[in-house]
């Protein structure tokens, strides 16, 4: 067989890997007794998802009063840690979907960790709409079934209710998808394993032979997801802006919001993307397979979705000006210069001036900067939810009815626990499964392994694609 | 696929590398002999038309369930809003055709994708806890493996099968009966 290798990329698997190589570079963290730090790091986040869930049921039990939202500011932390944490969750897909049909081949290194991130960053941003409804217990009203009240039915005008379909149809979706790509990977693990462990890995690869019919199909239903799935994860985000972009508030009814969203979805997303697989690779060793190709191929899409961002906001500055619309002009110039002004200027910072710097290639490929940025990015995108939704809300039309918002100790516990709940998951991930999809790295070894692209700087601009045989 | 209730006995050679299982699936496909199985780590590419399978068909599944998806989300809305409680709201028409877009996209991928995975692991036969004789547990590692079926074969058959596997260059040859 030969395999085209580029003459312009560079290998994206270090090492001089065999094909049993990467088996047991991938396997083996499945297979180790956990570490002390794995040990103290998932104890502290199960402490904290304990008091998020401690929060919740407080919530539920006191009502909604012990938030600080009020009647002027109905919408704070909650839709805020909502819209942040659904906006992570679109990296993931996006890396498995979208790069997938762009034959990206360094989506292979970061996939499956990122496709895990997306799974349990829609779990903890589902979790903010079901308990800010207040009666928690009655949240199922949300969905249409033949029910005793009438029947009464959700009104699918409201994108609140688009929203709940677009959520659900994502998560489900992303974990097909996932649990699709790792069958073949639990039957590598399974067929190392012994006693339990083979039986527990048994049920999971659910019988995975490795067969090539099977290989075909499984190929087959891969593509065909990653096509379904290209529009899904833009038109979660789209309808997570409709919200707003529906509503009749100033600062909110723009057209704008759609692609700005999903824009910012993938910027926050590739940047938590980021600081994990820095923490992973660092710690898994798996410097071989998430190299500073990877690093630098996720910083330019941080990049090029940062610079859309901030195009974005400064459009929304032009047409606030240009409209002649003086409750739009004052949306904005209250949350450049209102009492949330360090908010603003914490997003503009972190979202539009940070990702500049990486138009140089050293800080693109410097793992410290970009580690710094990457969290940079996750709070900056968190400020411009806070800023579209608290500061609009908190100076509406009606001086008399303009108020303040600050969170209390239930909210900060709800947002952290969900923090607690995603790095639970994540440490879980790691132990059970391999971060790095195995059966996809071999694929592209003969192709991107750097015993086979050696030399390859020699052939910079001039030489056509080249095969190697074997 | 291994038949239920009787055994199959299974000769497989394994090779080390992609490409010598490719050259002796096309020389096993030249010399008509009747392979029973491939297994591979990871997709081989080019490996499909050698054997002769035809192309997954799984496509068409994911166009009918994708179908079905949006008509019950589209006809359900239209029924409910029509039909079963006609509502106004905010003066639109009972029948807002745009307002219905969103669901209608979303209940299309979802039942696309449902639909297809179930299809995938039924058509497979594949689910939670399904077993299947394992011939080698390093083919999900780094083995790539041939394998006929030899229940029915003479000795002069297993020996030119042994005399393939030889000149092909797997690195070994094995035998297993598996039920």
């Amino acid at each position: 067989m030969s395999a085209p290798i580029s003459p312009v990329r560079n290998p994206l698997i270090t090492g001089s890997k065999t094909y049993h190589q990467i088996t047991e570079d991938l396997c083996s963290p499945t297979e180790r007794a956990p570490n002390p730090t794995w040990v103290i790091a998932f104890l502290i986040s199960v402490t904290v998802f304990g008091f998020g869930l401690f929060c919740i049921a407080w919530t539920i039990w006191k009502g909604i009063g012990t938030w600080g939202s009020n009647r002027t500011i109905g919408w704070a932390w909650d839709i805020t840690n909502f819209v942040w944490w659904i906006g992570i969750g679109h990296a993931g897909t996006l890396i498995s979907a979208i790069l997938l049909l762009f034959r990206q081949k360094w989506r292979t290194g970061v996939n499956r960790a990122a496709e895990a991130m997306t799974i349990f960053a829609v779990m903890c941003a589902a979790l903010f709409p079901g308990i800010h409804v207040g009666r928690a217990w009655v949240v199922f009203y949300f969905f249409p079934y033949p029910n005793t009240r009438g029947p009464l039915w959700p009104n699918f005008n409201s994108p609140l209710l688009w929203d709940l379909f677009a959520i659900s149809t994502y998560f489900t979706v992303s974990l097909l998808f996932w649990y699709t790509g790792l069958v073949p990977d639990f039957a590598t693990v399974r067929d190392r394993a012994k006693g339990i462990r083979k039986k527990v890995y048994n049920v999971l690869s659910f019988g995975w032979t490795g067969a090539a019919k099977h290989w075909q199909r499984w190929e087959s239903l891969s593509l065909v997801l990653a096509g379904i799935a290209t529009p899904l994860v833009l038109s979660v985000h789209t309808i997570v802006s409709f919200d707003f972009a529906t509503s009749v508030i100033p600062g909110w009814h723009t057209t704008i919001f759609p692609p700005y969203f999903v824009a910012g979805a993938i910027f926050s997303g590739f940047a938590m993307v980021l600081t994990l697989m820095l923490i992973t690779r660092k710690v898994l060793s798996l410097e071989d397979y998430i190299t500073i190709e990877h690093v630098e191929s996720m910083n330019k899409v941080i990049l090029a979705t940062g610079s859309i961002v901030g195009v974005a906001y400064l459009t929304e500055l032009f047409i606030a000006w240009y409209s002649g619309y003086i409750y739009e002009q004052f949306a904005f110039f209250n949350r450049a210069v209102g009492i949330y002004w360090w908010s603003y200027f914490g997003m503009m910072a972190c979202n539009v001036i940070s990702p500049q710097f990486f138009w140089s290639k050293k800080l693109r490929r410097n793992v410290t900067f970009t580690f710094f940025m990457s969290i940079f990015i996750n709070i900056g995108m968190w400020f411009e939810r806070f800023v579209i939704i608290a500061t609009t809300l908190a100076r509406d039309y009606l001086p008399s009815s303009w108020s303040f918002y600050k969170p209390t100790w239930v909210e900060i516990g709800i947002y952290l626990g969900t923090m607690g709940l995603f790095f639970t998951l994540y440490l879980i991930f790691v132990r059970v499964a391999p971060v790095v999809a195995i059966a996809e790295v071999k694929s592209i070894l003969k192709s991107s392994g750097d015993q086979y692209v050696k030399g390859h700087e020699t052939y910079h601009e001039t030489a056509p694609l080249r095969e190697v045989h074997h | 696929m291994a038949h239920a209730h009787t055994t199959t006995d299974i000769i497989y050679g394994l090779y080390t590398d992609e490409t010598d299982l490719l050259h002796a699936v096309k020389q096993a496909g030249d010399a008509h002999m009747d392979i029973w199985n491939v297994y591979t780590p990871f997709p081989v590419h080019g490996l499909d038309p050698l054997l002769g399978l035809s192309e997954s068909r799984l496509h068409i599944a994911g166009f009918i369930f994708g179908s079905l998806g949006l008509l019950t989300a589209f006809l359900g809305m239209s029924w409910i809003f029509t039909r079963d409680w006609p509502v106004i709201f905010g003066g639109k028409p009972y029948w807002p055709v745009p307002s219905f877009i969103p669901i209608t996209f979303e209940l299309t991928v979802l039942f696309a994708a449902i639909g297809m995975v179930v299809t995938f692991y039924t058509v497979s036969g594949m689910g939670p806890g399904t077993m299947y004789p394992i011939l080698d547990p390093r083919i999900t590692d780094d083995k790539f493996c041939i394998a006929f079926d030899k229940t029915s074969m003479t000795g002069s058959d297993v020996d030119a099968i042994n005399n393939f596997f030889e000149n092909t260059g797997a690195a070994e040859i094995h035998s297993k009966e598996i039920a």
